[in-house]
């Protein structure tokens, strides 16, 4: 028989029975939109953490203090006096492989101006700070060298300190007060949101290291150091570099642990990656679950078909209808039933994971694999599922089908 | 004369097993039909025509003897080879009808067509329509089968095994399930198409309906019991005009 009459007559058959058609359907309809939707949202809020993490730099290198585990406590690494400037200069003096480094001493505090105050938090770096960070200046200047080495007392501000302390007044020029410490306020940084933490991007002061070092914290050690490499390629290589470069610094035995932590973005997005894969993957089985209770809805109505159209099966084959006709043709339907659920499915999937965006805000993410791979996935259950019940009919004895009442 | 044979049997036997016991449902068959013959079979339940009928319409095979159809013999045929003769020389009306259900009565007659490749799209449907024009049913192409009466749906079974241009018609008990004037009216469409040249196997067991055929045998345990001509075969043209007299008497 032509291919082209067997899905004629398939789809006669299930336009004949609009009704239980569209009620067989409705389990892979329900099962494909499942896994569509949640690989949606699963793969949304897995690109928005990545998002949040690449902008603040995808070839960014953490390098944090550790207490060495000798005493047995350890200690938190903002105790921790193990970083300091001279390793920032021992790595720039010997790094091949970095493209900029900076020291970094970070904290909380309430900024004041004239009757506003603000609680923020204070970032320091050198002048290459903001190119690491991936920060832009929106207005004004970042600091001079000259201002690092003498612990000028200026800073740049971002959008939500402007908004709450300035208001409509332009703040370049102007001085703050930040830990009883007054800061002229010589840049404004360009606005970048919230992040996917939730987390304020805009809100914070940046004034040079020495600044925060010597007049705000009076300590010598560092928080951490924060370099670039050069390329996102290189920061394995770079790592190992900073880590042979620091142990050399400090002056470790080969018996002795690192007395730092390096942790790179990559490792960062991993971390939080895993976790929502996790998600995605309970999600996902949640939703293909349902997509084979569908198939099973799917192989129970063709298997009763099979036994309501006995009568039909012979009639097909006393007409000239060959065992392997009659095969293809409940295959096919059973297929064109699944295909046609898996391509409802995936309309109702994308319009729900839509609502889902706009009424609940989340981050969605339909991508082509998810329809690719639910489409495939209901075209094997409609063959899978199919083929018992059509095996069934094909073996049907046409004068005993005749027969049948 | 031999090539003017539809059908040919000689010697055929059919046995079955059930349990222990082997039945003979056909024992010793020899039958010859010629092309235009209309030809009654009958006999009582459990004589065994339905065994031979379905012998007849290559949906079983014999046990031994041969059965020559149209020139072939179909016991070496396999079941692919049988569905393909089924489909090109063979019309089945059934006493049921068995039409499809929620499927108009143009689908359903189209229906062999769809299992044979060598007739295309426009050709089928073409087909179709002038096997329906010729049942009398110009009008009702597009009704489905649950839209239409007893009489009706037999007229689109018949057109549906016309169709495909049979060598032969077989129709089992095909007025079985119809009043006496619709009966007659379905042998009447029958008798035009044999008169057209169409060889007829008619199975029944009512010997009126069997008046009206050229030919007609009896079997009774699987054997041959009578086999006559029917020279003064009734022109079915009178009987219907028989039955609206009768009717307009009452």
């Amino acid at each position: 028989m032509k291919f082209m009459n067997i899905i004629k007559i398939a789809i006669i058959a299930i336009t004949r029975n609009k009704m239980r058609s569209f009620l067989t359907i409705l389990g892979i309809v329900i099962g494909v939109a499942a896994v569509i939707a949640m690989l949606a949202i699963g793969y949304g809020s897995n690109n928005s953490i990545r998002e949040t993490i690449s902008s603040m730099g995808t070839n960014l290198i953490n390098v944090r203090p550790v207490s060495p585990n000798s005493s047995g406590v350890r200690r938190s690494s903002s105790a921790t006096q193990t970083l300091k400037v001279k390793d920032v200069t021992y790595l720039q003096n010997n790094s091949k492989l970095i493209d900029a480094i900076s020291p970094e001493l970070d904290g909380s505090g309430q900024v004041v101006y004239g009757s506003n105050n603000w609680p923020t938090r204070i970032y320091s770096g050198n002048e290459d700070y903001l190119h690491i960070k991936k920060y832009e200046v929106a207005s004004g200047r970042v600091f001079t060298s000259k201002e690092i080495k003498t612990a000028a007392k200026v800073c740049l501000i971002g959008q939500t300190i402007i908004d709450n302390i300035f208001g409509d007044e332009d703040p370049i020029g102007k001085v703050i007060r930040f830990e009883k410490i007054p800061f002229t306020v010589i840049g404004t940084l360009t606005e970048k949101g919230d992040n996917t933490f939730g987390q304020d991007q805009d809100d914070m002061m940046l004034a040079p290291y020495t600044t925060v070092m010597k007049r705000i914290y009076r300590q010598t050690y560092l928080r951490a150091v924060v370099l670039s490499a050069k390329s996102e390629d290189s920061i394995d290589i770079t790592t190992a570099e900073v880590t042979k470069l620091l142990r050399l610094s400090h002056k470790l035995k080969d018996s002795e642990e690192d007395d730092f932590e390096i942790k790179t973005q990559e490792e960062l997005i991993s971390n939080f990656s895993s976790v929502s894969e996790m998600m995605l993957v309970l999600l996902g089985s949640i939703a293909a679950i349902s997509l084979v209770v569908g198939g099973i809805g799917i192989m129970n109505v063709m298997y009763m078909s099979v036994t309501e159209r006995t009568r039909e099966i012979g009639l097909r084959m006393a007409l000239g209808g060959k065992s392997r006709d009659v095969l293809k043709q409940f295959l096919f339907e059973a297929l064109l039933l699944s295909v046609l659920g898996g391509i409802i499915g995936i309309l109702v999937g994308i319009l729900a994971s839509v609502i889902v965006e706009h009424v609940l805000g989340w981050p969605v993410l339909v991508t082509t694999n998810s329809i690719l791979l639910s489409f495939l996935f209901c075209t094997f259950i409609g063959v899978f599922f199919g083929w018992y019940p059509a095996r069934k009919a094909s073996a049907l004895n046409p004068i005993e089908a005749l027969r049948h009442e | 004369m031999n090539n003017q044979e539809i059908i040919k049997i000689i010697d055929m036997h059919k046995n079955y097993i059930v349990g222990d016991q082997k039945i003979r449902a056909l024992d010793g068959i020899n039958l010859s039909v010629p092309k235009g013959d209309f030809v009654a079979i009958m006999g009582s339940s459990g004589s065994g025509k339905s065994t031979l009928l379905n012998i007849l319409g290559c949906l079983d095979l014999p046990s031994s003897g041969d059965y020559i159809l149209d020139g072939v013999n179909v016991k070496t045929l396999n079941k692919n080879k049988l569905a393909d003769i089924r489909n090109q020389k063979l019309g089945f009306v059934f006493q049921s009808y068995n039409l499809l259900p929620r499927t108009t009565a143009l689908e359903n007659v189209e229906l062999p067509l769809l299992y044979n490749r060598l007739v295309s799209n426009a050709e089928r449907r073409e087909r179709a329509e002038e096997a329906l024009i010729s049942v009398g049913l110009k009008d009702r192409m597009k009704h489905l089968s649950s839209q239409m009466s007893g009489g009706q749906q037999q007229r689109v079974a018949i057109a549906r095994s016309v169709v495909s241009n049979p060598v032969v018609i077989f129709a089992d008990e095909a007025t079985g399930n119809l009043d006496t004037r619709t009966s007659y009216e379905i042998m009447a469409l029958f008798q035009e198409l044999n008169n057209k040249g169409m060889t007829i196997c008619f199975v029944t067991h009512e010997p009126d309906i069997a008046a009206f055929t050229k030919h007609s045998i009896v079997i009774q345990d699987g054997r041959i019991v009578e086999d006559r001509s029917n020279p003064n075969s009734q022109n079915i043209v009178d009987s219907l005009a028989k039955t609206t007299e009768d009717k307009s008497n009452h």
